[in-house]
């Protein structure tokens, strides 16, 4: 990148960065061993609570089980899942879009038709049926998510890709016998490429959401496994007895979420103001 | 404007097709429902039996063909679970949860209206900036933890709000709000650039030069036409809302078509699944077909276009 280093959100930054080295050092830097039964202390209020301590800064769960811990363990689904589903919805995605919006005629209304058959059904209630049908758990989360969104980036993509190929040098390069794999790839995906790198930032926030949903309805990431909508789902069991358990990984999935579309809000306005629409 | 509509029709029709197919193919790909209905040491004789009586030894199109045919006339089978038909079950559920959408839809554009217009007004001002946070922070926040949120504050510590059950007006205003509370953001801005572009349109211009009061420029002819966005989209947000209805009416025991479908999901409860998720999906292509009727009354430009 060009630019200047003026408006960077660096606290958005920030924090993904600590997401990304909890997801990544795991174990090695947890205070405390996520999985670790310890009934004397559970319960335990936030340290600065009355009652509470400081080796367990954000309290325990009702089997006293360090929140803090449990946090950090968990970036890590949310990091493997936005990882693969961006990685796949956007792969899909921007080659349907592609080819629809290159080729145009048949390919291009059985792509339109299918996008909007699938966008008939709510997303979540695909989810529901999806996450029955095949075993709940990271990989069906990834499939469900990539199955909802690969329409998104087709649907721009595809709109991208109808304005460029009225340009002269694309024309040029066909008459100059380019062979299609070769028009796509060098003349066609260098010039999307920073809407993609957008939307997949846009997406981040998007799909961290729909994976705490998933999981705190039972049908995603399954327990011994540590996610963030699972330990919610856990907290609303005796959310009368601990209430820091039911807004901590909250505020874990709001400041992840918020700071991945900030990031992506001044990337898009950075790199591809046009897309402002969305 | 009849062609228009034939045609819009005809779309939704094989979107409505399209999604019974893709529910269908999906709720099948694999799980037994007889494996859940029998003790595991059940005699296989029995197991056929039963997958005999319900059709599900015959191959999956012709599977497919007659449950498409039973659901033209209504009958989409008896719940595998409660042994009623499972139309019956999702038509008691789906009063409740147009309910709650709707409630959730009135939250929303209470909230978001006043906060569009002012934001306009003061642009840049004070209410424009914590407009701004709050929808940021509203994108960032699962609808399910709002709920929860909720619940922990007004239900528990204040005591003020009822946090289960169904039946009186209080029951209604946690989950709506928790189901509202997402789209605020997208309308606050829908009726803010509205309401910025009428602002500066010639008739307002005119009654501010012939000294209109600001307050009547403002909320009575800037804003009947600053509403016509949100208003046409009004659809989208009412579908928007059926979507997030399956999470809200979870957290809130809400006895609509989403906590059913989510508790048949978890018992391979096939017809009642479907039954739900396809009547879902009518309700979600009808509310996107008013939008584009409703955009092509008010612009003609757009029925002639499409």
């Amino acid at each position: 990148m060009r630019a200047s280093l003026k408006g960077v959100p660096w606290l958005a930054l920030l924090v993904l960065a600590a997401v990304l080295v909890c997801a990544a050092l795991g174990e090695a830097i947890l205070p405390h061993d996520p999985g670790d039964l310890d009934l004397g202390s559970a319960f335990l209020p936030p340290s600065w609570l009355e009652g509470g301590s400081l080796a367990m800064p954000l309290g325990a769960d009702n089997l006293g089980r360090d929140i803090l811990s449990r946090i950090m363990a968990g970036s890590r689904v949310s990091v493997i899942v936005a990882f693969y589903a961006i990685l796949f919805s956007g792969g899909i995605g921007a080659l349907a879009g592609m080819v629809a919006g290159y080729f145009g005629g048949r390919v291009d209304a059985a792509l339109m038709r299918l996008i909007e058959i699938q966008q008939s059904i709510p997303s979540i209630a695909l989810a529901l049926i999806l996450a029955a049908a095949l075993e709940p758990g990271l990989s069906t989360v990834v499939i469900v998510i990539v199955l909802t969104y690969w329409a998104w980036y087709a649907r721009i993509i595809r709109g991208e890709i109808m304005a460029l190929k009225g340009r002269d040098y694309i024309a040029f390069a066909r008459v100059a016998g380019v062979g299609t794999p070769t028009i796509f790839l060098r003349h066609l995906l260098p010039n999307i490429f920073n809407t993609l790198i957008v939307l997949a930032t846009l997406q981040v926030g998007q799909v961290i959401l729909f994976e705490a949903s998933l999981s705190f309805l039972g049908l995603g990431i399954q327990q011994p496994d540590i996610s963030w909508g699972l330990m919610l789902s856990d907290a609303r069991q005796y959310i009368t007895n601990a209430w820091w358990a039911i807004t901590m990984p909250g505020i874990a999935i709001m400041l992840t979420c918020l700071s991945a579309n900030v990031f992506g809000d001044w990337l898009r306005d950075r790199l591809d103001p046009h897309l402002r629409q969305l | 404007m009849g062609r228009f509509l034939l045609r819009r029709l005809g779309q939704g029709a094989v979107s409505i097709l399209g999604a019974s197919l893709i529910i269908f193919v999906i709720s099948r790909l694999s799980g037994d429902p007889v494996a859940l209905l029998v003790p595991a040491d059940a005699p296989q004789s029995l197991i056929a039996e039963i997958r005999g009586r319900f059709g599900l030894d015959l191959p999956l199109w012709q599977q497919y063909l007659i449950f498409l045919g039973r659901a033209l006339s209504g009958d989409f089978g008896n719940s595998y679970r409660w042994q009623m038909p499972a139309l019956t079950l999702i038509l008691d559920r789906l009063p409740a949860t147009v309910e709650l959408a709707l409630c959730g839809l009135v939250f929303s554009v209470m909230i978001a209206l006043p906060t569009g217009v002012l934001s306009a007004v003061h642009r840049g001002g004070w209410i424009d900036r914590i407009g701004r946070v709050f929808a940021m922070l509203g994108q960032a926040m699962p609808a399910f933890w709002v709920g929860l949120l909720l619940i922990l504050v007004f239900a528990i510590r204040l005591n003020w709000l009822p946090a289960f059950g169904h039946g009186s007006a209080v029951h209604v205003i946690l989950p709506a709000i928790a189901l509202g509370w997402y789209p605020v953001a997208a309308q606050t801005r829908v009726v803010r650039s509205a309401m910025l572009d009428v602002l500066d349109s010639d008739h307002i211009r005119l009654a501010r030069a012939l000294g209109t009061p600001e307050r009547l420029i403002v909320w009575k002819y800037a804003l009947r036409n600053a509403a016509i966005p949100l208003l046409t989209m009004l659809g989208v947000y009412f579908a928007a809302m059926l979507g997030g209805a399956f999470v809200v009416e979870t957290i809130f025991a809400w006895p609509g078509v989403g906590r059913t479908v989510v508790e048949a999901v978890f018992s391979r409860d096939f017809p009642v699944v479907q039954a739900g998720v396809l009547f879902t999906s009518i309700l979600f292509v009808l509310s996107n077909l008013l939008v584009d009727l409703s955009y092509g009354l008010v612009d003609p430009r757009i029925r002639d276009a499409r």
